[in-house]
């Protein structure tokens, strides 16, 4: 979606403000929304994707206007109450009004750090055989999907290389709504600078994006 | 995004806790409630990417690189493989790619839509990265961000943007720093900055006399 989250290319934002020796965590809010988003993303009543389509999907005023953490918290209570794990009420009363629903599996404290060492890969076997090959020049399409996408509205109608091909993996398009995950070609695509922003763009400067199939037409 | 504060003024009648706070307590014991969550587990999770996970393996990955030619050429064609040669892996970083930087260029990683960041090797990213100052500018601005980082790369040097648009995570191999010729690997580590590795920084530089060099 054309959302708050898209912000490639925006300006007013002012400089990059880097922390001096920057905590991991500021406030012990932020350590448990941190770590129930993983435990609840763990449940399998939603997946990674579906969590960065809710935070992407609150209003742009809120989005711009949160921090990181809130952004996390606002979209982890929307998707606990749009999955009926709980009810608006008990999310304000803090405590269970109703009956649990089941859940696909729960994070316990043993094995769980050898698990999120080993990772949770998103590459899966190939259906079909890539339509693109390195080399090849493709345009980045002009589409605008209401739902979550990955291709940045800033390479859409562009021209661009293919530098790589990554691979098949999860299409976030569809796995974020539990429409499937549907294993995608996935593309390394290279825009000189110059053909996303024009004369101002850095001489010599290129920027890649990591594009998946249905994203791309042969140029 | 503002930075938070561990009270705000606006606390409720009754409460120590600002609204956030108290949102996220009722959150956790709802969750826990429910049986949903654990939350031992949950401080079990915090404490492996306060504590465990975090820049000092990225380094060790760049530091075994600059040592070792054969290690590198594995990690820039097979980086997900060649970091776990070295027990490093999970969560962020199942699908990794390291990009070199060269006189002729220098790499920056960014994710413009989100926060994606290779976890494993760099732990979780700092607030400037998550923050749109960044995610707008990297992309359009290369230069300029690096400028505000004190970096300033050679009008000859070509800079390439990675954004992290899928499960793909990136991580720069900086250039080794003049005048640490042989310098052990766990030295070489300790010249290897968390944002050198994004691209937003270099190693640290040495003078060209070692300065415990005994007369």
């Amino acid at each position: 979606m054309n959302g708050a989250q898209d912000l490639g290319g925006a300006h007013g934002f002012g400089p990059v403000v880097p922390e001096p020796n920057e905590p991991v965590f500021h406030a012990e809010w932020e350590r448990r929304v941190f770590a129930m988003a993983m435990a609840m993303g763990y449940t399998g009543a939603w997946n990674l994707d579906g969590s960065r389509a809710t935070r992407e999907s609150l209003p742009p005023a809120q989005y711009l206007g949160s921090s990181y953490y809130e952004i996390w918290l606002a979209a982890l209570e929307k998707q606990v109450a749009a999955t009926g794990l709980a009810t608006p009420d008990e999310l304000a009363a803090g405590h269970a009004l109703e009956p649990s629903k089941p859940v696909m599996r729960v994070l316990a404290h043993d094995g769980l750090e050898a698990r999120f060492r080993a990772g949770f890969p998103s590459s899966r076997e190939p259906a079909a055989a890539a339509r693109f090959a390195v080399g090849d020049p493709v345009i980045a399409r002009n589409v605008h999907p209401t739902g979550h996408t990955r291709l940045p509205r800033y390479v859409r109608g562009r021209r661009g290389r293919v530098e790589r091909v990554d691979g098949t993996f999860v299409f976030p398009d569809t796995n974020a709504y539990g429409a499937g995950e549907n294993p995608t070609w996935l593309y390394t695509v290279s825009f000189t600078a110059q053909e996303l922003w024009g004369p101002s763009g850095d001489p010599g400067g290129t920027v890649t994006v990591a594009a998946f199939e249905p994203y791309l037409e042969p140029a | 995004m503002s930075h938070d504060h561990a009270h705000s003024h606006d606390h409720p009648h009754g409460s120590d806790l600002s609204p956030v706070e108290a949102r996220v307590r009722a959150l956790e014991s709802l969750l826990t409630e429910k049986g949903y969550i654990d939350p031992a587990a949950l401080d079990t999770l915090v404490d492996l990417y306060e504590n465990k996970v975090g820049p000092h393996a990225g380094a060790r990955v760049v530091a075994r690189a600059w040592v070792d030619p054969a290690y590198r050429v594995r990690l820039l064609s097979d980086a997900t493989r060649a970091i776990a040669e070295l027990g490093i892996g999970g969560r962020g970083g199942e699908h990794m790619v390291v990009v070199a930087n060269t006189p002729e260029t220098h790499n920056l990683v960014v994710c413009t839509l989100c926060s994606c960041y290779p976890w494993p090797v760099l732990g979780l990213p700092p607030i400037w990265y998550k923050a749109p100052p960044y995610r707008a500018r990297a992309v359009i601005d290369p230069r300029g961000v690096l400028a505000e980082f004190g970096v300033s790369i050679p009008e000859s040097t070509r800079i390439t943007v990675w954004d992290s648009t899928a499960e793909t995570r990136y991580m720069v191999l900086p250039m080794r720093p003049a005048n640490t010729e042989g310098f052990s690997e766990e030295a070489l580590a300790a010249l290897v900055t968390r944002d050198a590795m994004i691209g937003t920084g270099l190693p640290d530089s040495m003078p060209p006399t070692a300065p415990e060099m005994p007369l």
